[in-house]
């Protein structure tokens, strides 16, 4: 290490334990920049040296706050909020559960900023080097002795009057320490640079190369290759010689209710009930489906006049006595089951939508065959409805 | 470096002894009171105070041995309040007998159900005879060591004799095992089969760390007041109590840590045989307790004592150390008396049930008082007691 001709202080070692308190009882007093150096922790240094307690555990404190609140946070917003999934019949918010994560990450921040706030506020990153580096004192102080270093900022220094301090204290190899030139490493020196870089390639080399190659070779295969069967692939166990399994006969698949009246014409169909009850969300729904599915042929308002004129034959219209005397059941099989060119809806629309297009149709069919008392009563109707 | 300071041996004053009395006697009124009232609620609140004493004595027995095996130096000279109060145990074995003539009200396994399959089950080990033969042989293991360390200990007083010191370390490396053992057996014995179909195989290590919580708050408190008085070591000073704020400290941390390990394993694994127990202190107004122990053993004393100069003063340490106290009163409390409010709606708090726990206090103070008598205050012979003085922190 280069250094100037500034001087940076006085240090003196000292044999014992008891003189190195004593030591720092009598510098403590003195003096105000002044430090000890031990190899160990000495037991009562901290009031020899009249230290105050340190500010560290603020700093750790708050971020051990800030980390149990972040951590409750993501857990509530991730499991509460954004992304809510019942696990184990537990409450989306199940603090019990959160708990052990709320303490892990509470201790990383807590840990963590103690390390960084250390590095930052009381050893000033990114100084790092000290003028008392690479000194015989320091290396004396690392191995088996205790010292105490003077320094030259203090308004009481001189080096005569600390030399004459510390010798009256019983200090022994008394020294003077010069200043440093800089204490900040230089990180663009073409040196440190290649360093650096040699150390990146090499380990990225070696950490790709052992992740992809190494930890493949033999005896690992990471269960790339298993005795297991694919769907798609031949089989040479099964008779019929693929993986595949077809369902047991009869089995019946979830959310779906098999329709009794499959092949069957619609005047054989009598006696079906239609579940539902013909609201104003009913109808809603049955006219949306009714639309998008039936008017292309049937028309929008069930007159057998589609927008696709020519290109099929055309329906006939839903208005005729034949249909309006047709029970609810008669029109919700043919919509599931087809009749003549027509196919089966089934696969676009759910029960409950046909069940809704068939109140739909009753709605048109009586519109189209309304009577004087009929309008009256629905004018009626809207008057007291305020409309 | 050595610290300077003498120990000159003093009585306590007779006030404290006609405190002793007073809470005795005055405990003890209002305890029979209660049993005229309501004998089944007196019999819990007599095994209430038994076990609050309980735990004080062992968790101090604890700390001796621990002190010995780990050969620690700065617990040394206070290393006789200690013993002082694990003198409670000879004494807590006659405290018990009353309770063994109402085991029927207060232990549900001594009257299984016909066709109870589980009781019947558990009936080789939770059987009336064996019981007795248990907490004889756990009292027995623990006044054993008792009475062999202490004996050491006061004859080093007069002779000074370093290879008691020996002894006793490896009497207390055969005590710690066992300890473990007979404490696990008495939380069983005790407590956990108040509920004999409930079962928790951590039960042992939760009454550990509360009886540990709550000696080293008695130790702490006890400590600390002799010290103002004058009653120690004159060279002990603050930094001696560093320790005793970081062990509650660490101590409470424990205690919530087992206390949520056992809760939340049961939480999660969502099984009726397990779950009912604390559901039981779930009903009515018991959420008021259950939530409240969490505040009052944990967050609030970690709060106090979390602060590096709270574990010095002895201001803070004073009343972190009663609060603990209190707190596991409360925890004891939580344990044991929902066992008794079979029906929900049953009031969770009784002003008489103050009774036995005051005649349990007052019975602490007297045994300690006719103890600081008869015996030295400091372990004025053992060659740790200079280094304990001389620990700085």
């Amino acid at each position: 290490m280069k250094r100037s001709n500034k001087i940076f202080g006085v240090t003196a070692l000292f044999d014992t334990p008891d003189q190195i308190i004593h030591a720092a009882k009598k510098t403590s007093s003195e003096f105000k920049d002044f430090d000890v150096h031990t190899p160990y922790p000495v037991h009562g240094m901290d009031a020899a040296m009249k230290l105050k307690p340190s500010k560290l555990g603020y700093i750790t404190l708050a971020f051990g706050l800030t980390g149990a609140g972040l951590a409750l946070l993501l857990m509530f917003w991730t499991m509460s909020v954004a992304y809510p999934m019942v696990i184990g019949g537990k409450p989306f918010f199940a603090l019990p559960a959160f708990i052990p994560v709320t303490f892990e990450v509470t201790v990383l921040l807590a840990t963590l900023s103690t390390v960084f706030g250390m590095l930052t506020f009381f050893f000033k990153f990114p100084h790092n080097t000290h003028p008392l580096h690479d000194t015989d004192y320091m290396k004396a102080v690392s191995l088996d002795k205790y010292g105490v270093f003077i320094g030259a900022e203090d308004e009481k220094f001189s080096i005569e009057k600390a030399k004459e301090f510390l010798g009256s204290l019983g200090g022994k190899s008394i020294d003077v320490v010069y200043d440093v030139d800089k204490n900040i490493f230089d990180a663009f020196s073409p040196k440190f640079l290649g360093i650096v870089a040699t150390v990146a390639i090499v380990v990225s080399a070696g950490t790709y190369i052992t992740l992809n190659k190494v930890m493949y070779t033999t005896p690992f295969n990471w269960m790339d290759n298993q005795f297991k069967s694919n769907p798609q692939k031949p089989s040479d166990f099964f008779a019929d010689g693929s993986y595949n399994r077809p369902p047991v006969k009869g089995t019946v698949a979830r959310g779906f209710i098999p329709y009794e009246f499959t092949g069957q014409t619609a005047d054989k169909v009598l006696g079906v009930v239609n579940p539902t009850i013909p609201s104003e969300a009913n109808l809603k729904l049955g006219q949306k489906k009714y639309l998008t599915f039936c008017s292309p042929c049937h028309g929008n308002y069930g007159d057998g006049d589609s927008r696709l004129r020519g290109q099929f034959p055309n329906p006939p219209s839903l208005h005729t006595t034949k249909l309006r005397e047709w029970e609810d059941g008669q029109i919700y099989h043919v919509i599931t089951a087809g009749q003549n060119t027509m196919p089966s809806y089934a696969p676009m629309v759910t029960r409950e939508e046909r069940w809704a297009i068939v109140n739909y149709i009753r709605v048109l069919q009586k519109a189209k065959n309304a009577t004087q008392a009929d309008v009256d009563e629905v004018r009626k109707e809207m008057a007291s409805n305020g409309k | 470096m050595a610290s300077s300071g003498t120990y000159t041996k003093k009585e306590l004053p007779q006030s404290v002894m006609r405190l002793g009395i007073i809470l005795l006697v005055s405990g003890l009124v209002i305890g029979l009171a209660t049993f005229a009232l309501d004998s089944k609620r007196a019999v819990f609140n007599y095994l209430l105070s038994f076990v609050f004493l309980l735990t004080i004595g062992l968790g101090s027995l604890f700390l001796i041995a621990l002190e010995y095996v780990s050969n620690a130096a700065w617990s040394t000279p206070f290393r006789r309040v200690a013993e002082f109060f694990s003198s409670y145990l000879p004494v807590l074995l006659f405290v018990a007998l009353p309770l063994f003539l109402f085991l029927v009200d207060l232990f549900h396994l001594t009257h299984p159900a016909p066709d109870d399959k589980i009781l019947t089950g558990k009936l080789p080990y939770l059987n009336i005879p064996f019981f007795i033969i248990r907490v004889i042989a756990c009292f027995a293991i623990w006044i054993i060591y008792y009475l062999y360390a202490v004996r050491n200990s006061r004859k080093q007083d007069e002779t000074k004799d370093q290879t008691l010191t020996r002894k006793n370390l490896v009497a207390s490396a055969i005590f710690i095992p066992l300890f473990a053992i007979t404490a696990t057996i008495a939380s069983v014995d005790w407590l956990m089969s108040l509920e004999p179909h409930w079962f928790s195989t951590i039960f042992g290590v939760y009454f550990f760390s509360g009886s540990v919580v709550a000696s080293l708050a008695a130790i702490t408190y006890t400590v600390v007041k002799l010290r103002e008085k004058g009653y120690l070591h004159t060279g002990v000073v603050n930094d001696h109590y560093y320790s005793f704020g970081s062990l509650l400290f660490g101590f409470v941390n424990f205690w919530a840590y087992i206390a949520f390990s056992q809760f939340m394993l049961y939480w999660y694994a969502n099984l009726p045989e397990e779950t009912f127990w604390f559901i039981n202190r779930w009903a009515g107004y018991w959420p008021v307790i259950s939530i409240g122990l969490i505040i009052v053993h944990f967050i609030v004393p970690y709060a106090i004592l979390l602060p590096q100069p709270a574990k010095m003063d002895p201001k803070r340490l004073k009343f972190a150390s009663l609060w603990l106290l209190f707190a596991h009163l409360i925890d004891l409390y939580w344990l044991i008396m929902p066992q008794y409010h079979s029906d929900k709606n049953h009031p969770l708090l009784y002003i008489l049930e103050i009774g036995f726990p005051m005649a349990i206090i007052g019975a602490a103070i007297i045994i300690f008082y006719l103890n600081f008598k008869k015996h030295n205050a400091v372990p004025v012979g053992d060659p740790k007691l200079q280094r304990g003085l001389d620990y700085r922190v």
